[in-house]
């Protein structure tokens, strides 16, 4: 996890196709800049970030349910919760599921959880939409592979 | 049982907050209710889950863009209705 450049899973341990869910590992970094602020002292994983760790987990299990043939863009988060505090050095599990598969938008849910226990909890919404290049899709697909997402397996 | 305009009425009223006795059949979903597309998104969700369909919102979009449709034929919640209909017939065909 390089919370500077919202790089926020580390792998991915699995995907399932069929019943649309995602495994994703993170771990906090010990430091970070982030940690200078929030809170001086008191280091502590932002909430914000953790939508992030779900919003990415979530989004690229639809990304992979696509082909990888267009960018799931997060456009809305219900119900979040923190359930408990995330520290630097945990290492975190979340799970996403696709609940709906739409015409250009999906919704999914996703569970991060420490030690078991769950941590935080979402819904998340996401409009897909077209790379916005080339380059672009590239990238992801580079992205996607440095955490372990079959990438071969799935692109179309 | 409710019409699909009642179910769809509802679904609206409940996911956009607006108050039930104002979505007429003839109510445009855009122009009239000010429902925008982001909003829209959840009322597909409940659309969706609710008839067991999948509404064609890409397809809309692109054939009222090229100018082959307009957003009455679409967003008119009699015609949006009319357009649910039409998708739970195909899919029971």
């Amino acid at each position: 996890m390089q919370l500077e450049y919202f790089q926020m899973i580390d792998r991915v341990v699995e995907i399932d196709v069929d019943a649309r869910r995602i495994r994703a590992v993170c771990s906090v970094p010990q430091q970070s800049t982030i940690f200078a602020g929030h809170f001086p002292t008191y280091p502590l994983m932002p909430g914000v970030l953790l939508i992030e760790c779900m919003a990415q987990t979530t989004g690229w299990l639809v990304s992979v349910l696509g082909g990888f043939a267009a960018m799931p863009f997060l456009v809305g988060v219900k119900d979040a919760k923190f359930r408990s505090p995330v520290f630097p050095g945990n290492v975190l599990e979340f799970e996403g599921h696709v609940q709906h598969e739409g015409s250009g938008y999906a919704v999914g849910q996703c569970t991060g959880r420490h030690d078991g226990k769950v941590v935080c909890e979402a819904h998340v919404t996401y409009r897909i939409m077209p790379y916005p290049t080339p380059q672009f899709r590239q990238v992801l697909l580079d992205w996607a592979e440095q955490i372990d997402i079959a990438v071969k397996e799935f692109a179309k | 049982m409710s019409s699909t305009f009642d179910k769809v009425a509802d679904i609206i009223a409940e996911t956009c907050d607006i108050p039930r006795e104002s979505i007429k059949p003839e109510s445009h979903a855009i122009n009239d209710l000010e429902i925008d597309s982001l909003d829209f998104l959840d009322i597909a969700f409940a659309i969706d889950k609710t008839f067991g369909i999948k509404l064609p919102l890409e397809q809309w979009t692109q054939e009222v863009n090229d100018g082959k449709a307009t957003t009455d034929q679409y967003f008119v919640l009699k015609n949006l209705s009319e357009q649910i209909d039409k998708l739970v017939a195909a899919k029971g065909a």
